[in-house]
């Protein structure tokens, strides 16, 4: 007999370590599936703690309900649930029921269109059932309130327990890994901003690497090193009712697809002779991760709270209007179960931006459990996911004003009622608005702008004051009668592009991201991380792609050349939060290079219109004289210092639009001056404000000009997206390997630009699609995948007002991507004709930027 | 047949309970709340008597407004009245409840008849005192026999059963009566759904109780001294089956 | 007023009750710390064999109640008696025992006599403010220890000193006789060291033919053998037992070693068990020299049930279960591999 703490054969018997290579918190889904895919990538030196006891530590991996509906209109979200869905099937953990999402509206039923073509773009099997169809499915559904169901055949229920236990065995059977159960991390330690060491309730080891992917409890471990994993524990609430004579009678664990009744916002699925009843549908009920009991103190375990029937009491009537059975069925569990949510609803993945070394894998679902370790594994790994662009889950991308508890809690109460709701594309944020806003905003409101969110800046989308212009362009004003597609978008966009091409337009660009770096090393440092030369002279400036080390788009922006050491970078509001991160992880230590960011500091404005330069002349000098704003005078790409109307500027000639103007940035206490300055100056052309509906999309598609994160991402290279200069630079790059490769290799896709020749639906309605993901297919339907399995979908679609046509950004392969072929877009499951009309960067608006460079 | 049972609201705790900062109660702020687990039966007991014999089943209990909740779970079950003595939520001594709900019964019975039957739980999941039952039935001058694990009625006579070490002792009450049940009288019935959005609708009796506090007073709650268990560990698996038989050796306990 | 420590003895038509001993025991403490006498009460005349136990475990006198209707045990008519006695003696404390049965009729008493009753106490703390008791209590089983004081019987104001409950004064005289049990297995059974020869006196109880209303009228025995409150060894199963048949082997260990089988109360919920093999705070609370717990997690309610056991042995496949880590032995493994092999080794030694 001997005293040990612990012995079960699983669980080591040596001491407890003193370092490790790496160190995981938390035995759930993502750690267990992490230290699984780490080893599978070399990784070894390896621990494994959770504070709770195997396999079940306490956390929502033990209490979810485990199913898996493939379909997500989202790229992202899809593709990392498909690859966590075929990790369950190649782990013998995946039991395929089908399932069924239930249409009691007709905005549902129009929805399951919408998901018809989601599930075309990324290969998922799907169909529509009539009422009576799925009652022939489910016998035991009230098919009278229903008008119809989207079936998809994949779907099914997971082991998460299992398929973690088997993937930490697979670490442990390696020799790479140790695992510690009831070890709770009391604190950890960092050393000149990166993790040094994880203190333990066991003792303290040295690592590395240290992963956070502790649910729910994230954020609070997170907090020991300073750093932040924007989530908040949720209450998900879930009842086990039981006994059910025709489930029981099926002898099976599963043997009647999964309902998901997305009006109502709740599922039941079958678990042996009982159904487990979850809704979405309940008051938003937080949990700050401090408060989550201790596994003793809590009844069953920390993330299962005591039921409260009242928030239920809704969803139980509904499920009996739907399943009758379930009135008499007992309510033997329920639980208020918590799980994570973050405010865009997405994961938080990556290295987080505070502690070097120092990783968030949090808030992930068990559908996308196994695919989201892969993916920080293969980050860990390779400096980057290879599996998918990690857009929406990266932890860089949030501000710092949305990692407060405000806006979390503000903006997962808003989107937790639309866990099974129908968002629309360009849906807007109702919570945690005017956060940020340009010294512009009163003149912007008085113009009537409607403002759309861009990660808390109000930007004008559109300004109703513009509608005059309808008067001047009458063919602007096309309505879009489908509601759908003409939701969050009005046709005085199409004004405002048409009066900016006549003339001259001002579009707000406070939004974006200004960073400067500053000293002798700022040279060096940026051409390691951007493709193009960045050794320009003074006055000049670059556009380049960011590469990831395998070659794809990491990045894309713009950088000025203030003076010999000073840079400044600029960025969009978007990917402000990813860029910082990128640029400044890893600035040289010895000083060299100063990075201080200007974003709050500046304001901008894009002037931009044949009259520009003209307006703007009036009331620029520089150095005391009118200034040379002619492309002879300032070429295209020049940077200077100026005075417009007293007001000291910095002046870049360049334009999103395609048109001829300058950018104009200014210190924000002379924001307001300068814009009034402007307005007077170009009164006599008859200047107009325009939104970021001709900024962003119409301006832009015109011209071909590409979007990051949406035709940019990681999985496709700069040749691909037509952006490869002829010449590659001498010094080394982040990327260089893979690009020059690329440059080698036969084109597998390019990007196009195509036009819709016919918008009539089968319902005798023009439709036009809002550029989420749509597919295109061949006349026949036939989905087109590129030889790397990437398939072709619109990354932008938008109307082309100076060009008479509705126009789409897609990437094709190669016979595909010719000009003037047929092909078709699928869009709300219905095939609309589409033409190639253009193959590589060139535009179709002005292909040789005459008007840019005149 | 008219039954009443009487229910207490007690936390459901888990491995361990904390106590709050002034000693005087339990902490739950985490914790759910269940109806003590004998009177959970009694409920049970109710239902099935009144299922069996007709009437009605009321539940009462003397608690903080949020008993409201077990009252419900009551009615979610099948019983169909329901009566609230609210307090604010205080710890009340035995004889205190005990004379607040003998007064709320004689209120209830004076205007809606005597009950034939009256059911406690044969002490409460928290505090335990084993007394209110029969200090109820004793102020009603009704007889009650404690530890019940059956109950049949017949005849204005309660059969009631109760087991001990030496076996079953058999009791036989004229109603009206009272008896304090003990689990295991019945496998309680969980509620349905339609059960439970029934009970939503049961009206509850709100009453004011007032009485006396009696002679026992909490002065504080203590977790017990800790039990300092260093575990031996025999071993693992199959592999411990010597060690364990050379321990049962070692207690004597293999003869 | 006697002003003695009375300790109702519980017995069953004549065969005391264990915990009986153990309320001698402590009440022989309470006599000497209060410096008064010891003294038992036996109800029914079948009771007076009780007087051996009583004088060796130091009482120095012994009341035999007797009445024609105290042939059985019958909680108002025993509790009535009490009353009496406690009218007729007025001792400082009547002590009974920690059981159903001793709580029953202590609380028949109390609400006979008006006063306060205490169940459960663990410890006496006499000689408080207006001569109210100080004691500790179980609570939850036993998992928390409440504090209180306790007034006696008698009308008028009591001191109940309600340190921060808002409940005022209590009522009762705190110098009246106390009711209170002590809690089962709270005190080790040991008889007195030099024990007198006690005075038994007759106590012709008073009763009303009304209390015949609560008399047993009939008995179902049980059959001869150990019971799961008395067994010497218990083989315990949880949820981790998997089903109803998987407590065969728990059912051959225990046949192996005159032991019984018990279940948590989980167990009892899914039906694979009756609740008279529960082990628990509303089930029966074992104290058998070894408690094997299998595949039990070791909750509260359970706990409460199993700790007075003398030893206990987990076996368990998680080394933190609740059960595991307050056992004093573990086997860590699946008890449908661990339970047959202690089955088999049993059997192999006893072949040689």
């Amino acid at each position: 007999m001997s005293e040990v703490t612990s012995s079960a054969s699983d669980f080591p018997t040596t001491a407890f370590p003193t370092t490790a290579k790496v160190v995981i918190v938390g035995a759930g889904i993502v750690g267990n599936c992490l230290v699984g895919h780490l080893a599978r990538l070399g990784w070894t030196d390896m621990v494994l703690i959770d504070k709770g006891p195997l396999p079940n530590p306490g956390g929502s991996t033990g209490h979810a309900s485990n199913f898996i509906f493939p379909t997500d209109h989202n790229k992202e979200m899809a593709a990392i649930t498909l690859e966590s869905q075929r990790q369950y099937v190649e782990l013998g953990m995946n039991n395929t029921c089908g399932g069924i999402e239930v249409a009691r509206t007709p905005e549902r039923m129009e929805e399951f269109n919408r998901r018809m073509t989601s599930a075309k773009a990324w290969g998922i099997e799907a169909s529509l059932l009539t009422p009576t169809e799925i009652k022939e499915m489910v016998p035991f559904i009230n098919e009278k309130i229903l008008l119809g169901g989207y079936y998809t055949a994949s779907v099914s229920v997971v082991d998460s327990l299992q398929t973690g236990t088997l993937l930490r065995q697979e670490a442990i059977d390696k020799g790479v890994l140790q695992v510690f159960a009831t070890t709770e991390v009391m604190d950890l330690e960092t050393t000149d901003g990166a993790i040094s060491a994880v203190v333990t309730n066991k003792g303290r080891i040295e690592a590395e690497y240290v992963v956070i992917a502790c649910g729910v409890w994230s954020p609070r471990i997170a907090a020991m090193a300073g750093a932040t994993i924007p989530l908040t524990p949720a209450v998900h609430q879930m009842a086990d009712v039981g006994p059910i004579d025709i489930l029981q009678q099926s002898g099976k664990e599963l043997a009647y697809p999964i309902i998901r009744d997305m009006d109502t916002f709740c599922y039941e699925r079958q678990s042996a002779g009982s159904m487990e009843v979850g809704s979405y549908a309940h008051r938003p009920i937080f949990m700050h991760p401090d408060d989550i009991p201790s596994i003793e103190a809590s009844a069953l375990t920390p993330t299962e709270l005591p039921f409260t029937p009242d928030d239920f009491d809704q969803q139980f009537e509904e499920a009996i209007d739907l399943m009758e059975m379930l009135g008499d069925a007992e309510i033997k569990y329920a639980i208020n179960g918590l799980l994570s949510l973050t405010p865009d609803a997405n994961p938080v993945l990556g290295e987080t931006i505070e502690v070097k070394n120092l990783w968030s894998a949090a808030a992930v679902w068990i559908k996308e459990g196994p695919g989201c370790a892969q993916l920080v594994a293969e980050w860990m790994t390779y400096g980057y996911p290879q599996m998918c662009d990690p857009h929406g889950s990266d932890i860089a991308r949030f501000y710092p004003h949305e990692r407060t508890e405000e806006h979390i809690l503000a903006r997962c109460a808003e989107h937790f009622n639309k866990t099974y709701g129908i968002v629309h594309p360009r849906e807007q944020w109702a919570s945690r608005r005017g956060m940020r806003r340009s010294p512009f905003f009163a003149r912007e409101e008085a113009l009537g702008a409607v403002f759309f969110d861009a990660r808390g800046w109000e930007r004008p989308q559109w300004f109703t004051s513009n509608e005059v212009l309808f008067e001047k362009y009458p063919q602007a004003d096309t309505p879009r009668p489908a509601e759908w597609d003409g939701r969050w978008w009005s046709p005085i966009t199409n004004a405002e592009h048409l009066a900016m091409r006549d003339s001259v337009g001002v579009v707000d660009l406070t939004a974006f991201n200004e960073f400067d770096f500053t000293g002798p090393g700022a040279m060096a440092h940026l051409q390691h991380i951007c493709v193009n030369n960045v050794d320009v002279a003074p006055g000049k400036s670059i556009y380049t792609p960011l590469l990831t080390p395998a070659g794809g788009f990491r990045g894309d922006l713009t950088i000025q050349r203030l003076a010999p050491d000073h840079y400044r970078v600029i960025t969009g509001a978007f990917d402000g939060g990813r860029d910082n991160y990128w640029f400044t992880r890893d600035l040289p230590a010895d000083g060299s290079v100063t990075f201080t960011d200007m974003s709050q500091s500046l304001c901008t404005i894009g002037v931009w219109g044949p009259n520009a330069v003209a307006t703007l002349a009036k009331i620029t000098t520089v150095n005391g004289k009118p200034a040379d704003l002619s492309q002879v005078g300032s070429p295209y790409g020049s940077v200077i210092d100026a005075l417009i109307d007293g007001v000291p500027v910095t002046m870049f000639r360049i334009s999103y639009v395609g048109e001829n103007g300058w950018e104009i940035y200014t210190r924000v206490e002379h924001g307001l001056h300068l814009w009034d300055s402007v307005f007077e100056a170009g009164a006599e052309f008859g200047i107009i404000p325009v939104g970021i509906g001709v900024y962003a999309v119409t301006g832009r598609i015109e011209k071909g000009y590409r979007l990051m994160g949406a035709e940019l991402e990681s999985e496709y290279n700069p040749v691909e997206a037509g952006l490869a200069r002829p010449k590659v630079k001498s010094a080394d790059f982040i990327g260089k390997a893979a690009y020059l490769a690329a440059r080698d290799e036969p084109l597998a896709a390019t990007m196009c630009t195509l036009s819709i020749t016919d918008h009539t639906s089968a319902a005798g309605i023009p439709r036009y699609p809002v550029g989420g993901n749509e597919p295109i297919v061949t006349l026949d339907g036939e989905r087109i995948v590129d030889r790397k399995g990437r398939v072709s979908r619109v990354t932008t679609a938008g109307a082309g007002p100076s060009l008479g046509k509705f126009l789409l950004l897609a990437y094709l392969p190669p016979e595909h991507a010719v000009e003037a072929n047929k092909l078709a877009i699928m869009y709300m499951n219905e095939l609309f004709p589409v033409t190639v009309e253009r193959v590589g960067s060139k535009a179709l608006f002005d292909p040789e930027d005459a008007r840019m460079k005149s | 047949m008219r039954i009443l049972v009487c229910v207490k609201r007690v936390p459901a705790p888990g491995s361990r309970i904390s106590i709050t900062a002034d000693g005087l109660a339990v902490d739950t702020a985490f914790l759910g709340f269940t109806t003590s687990p004998h009177e959970e039966c009694a409920v049970e007991a109710a239902v099935q008597l009144v299922e069996a014999h007709g009437g009605s089943a009321t539940v009462l209990t003397l608690g903080p407004a949020e008993a409201e909740e077990q009252l419900r779970y009551a009615a979610s079950v099948g019983v169909s009245n329901a009566v609230l003595l609210a307090t604010d939520g205080a710890d009340w001594d035995p004889q205190r409840t005990a004379a607040a709900i003998t007064a709320a019964i004689t209120a209830i019975e004076d205007r809606d008849g005597v009950f034939d039957l009256i059911l406690f739980g044969n002490e409460s999941a928290d505090s335990g005192g084993f007394q209110v039952g029969v200090r109820v039935a004793r102020h009603l001058d009704r007889p009650i026999v404690n530890g019940i694990k059956g109950i049949s009625i017949a005849d204005g006579i309660a059969t009631l059963e109760r087991p001990t070490d030496a076996g079953q002792e058999v009791y036989e009450l004229t109603m009206p009566a009272v008896a304090g049940v003990k689990e295991g009288i019945n496998l309680p019935r969980y509620p349905t759904l339609k059960g439970r959005l029934a009970s939503k609708k049961v009206q509850i009796a709100i009453i004011e109780p007032s009485a006396k506090p009696g002679g026992q007073v909490l002065v504080r709650l203590e977790p017990p001294a800790e039990l300092t268990t260093s575990t031996t560990m025999l071993g693992n698996g199959p592999d411990a089956a010597a060690a364990v038989v050379d321990l049962l050796e070692e207690l004597g306990v293999l003869r | 007023m006697s002003g003695a420590v009375l300790v109702v003895l519980e017995h069953d038509r004549g065969t005391i009750a264990p915990a009986a001993l153990e309320a001698l025991t402590a009440g022989r403490a309470l006599a000497a710390q209060l410096g008064t006498t010891l003294e038992a009460l036996t109800v029914g005349s079948n009771g007076d064999s009780l007087v051996a136990d009583a004088e060796s475990f130091g009482a120095d006198v012994i009341h035999q109640a007797h009445h024609a209707l105290l042939t059985d045990y019958n909680p108002e008519a025993w509790g009535e008696v009490v009353a009496q006695m406690i009218t007729a003696t007025q001792p400082a404390v009547v002590l009974a025992t920690g059981t159903d049965r001793g709580n029953e009729v202590l609380a028949q008493a109390a609400a006979r006599c008006d006063s306060a009753f205490v169940a459960n106490c663990l410890t006496f703390e006499p000689g408080q403010p207006g001569g109210t008791f100080g004691v500790t209590r179980v609570r939850w089983g036993g998992s928390l220890i409440e504090r209180a004081t306790v007034a006696g019987t008698g009308t008028g104001t009591g001191t109940g000193t309600a340190t921060g409950t808002g409940t005022g004064t209590g009522t009762g005289t705190g110098t009246g006789t106390k009711l209170l049990t002590i809690a089962h297995h709270a005190v080790d059974a040991s008889p007195a060291a030099n024990p007198g020869a006690g005075t038994a006196t007759v106590f012709e109880a008073r009763l009303d033919p009304s209390v015949a209303r609560t008399m047993i009228v009939a008995r179902v025995e049980r059959p001869a053998g150990v019971t799961l409150a008395t067994a010497p060894v218990v083989v315990g199963g949880g949820r981790g037992v998997g089903s109803a048949d998987g407590f065969a082997p728990l059912q051959s260990l225990a046949d192996l070693l005159g032991g019984v089988v018990g279940c948590s109360r989980a167990v009892t919920n899914l039906g694979w068990r009756n609740h008279t093999d529960q082990v628990g705070q509303t089930g029966t609370r074992i104290a058998p020299d070894i408690y094997i717990a299998c595949g039990i997690s070791g909750a509260i309610q359970h706990w409460v049930g199993a700790m007075a056991s003398k030893k206990i042995l987990a076996i368990n496949t998680d080394p933190q279960a609740n059960m595991v880590t307050k056992s004093d032995y573990a086997v860590i493994g699946d008890l449908h591999q661990v339970i047959p092999a202690i089955t088999a080794e049993i059997e192999r030694r006893r072949a040689t």
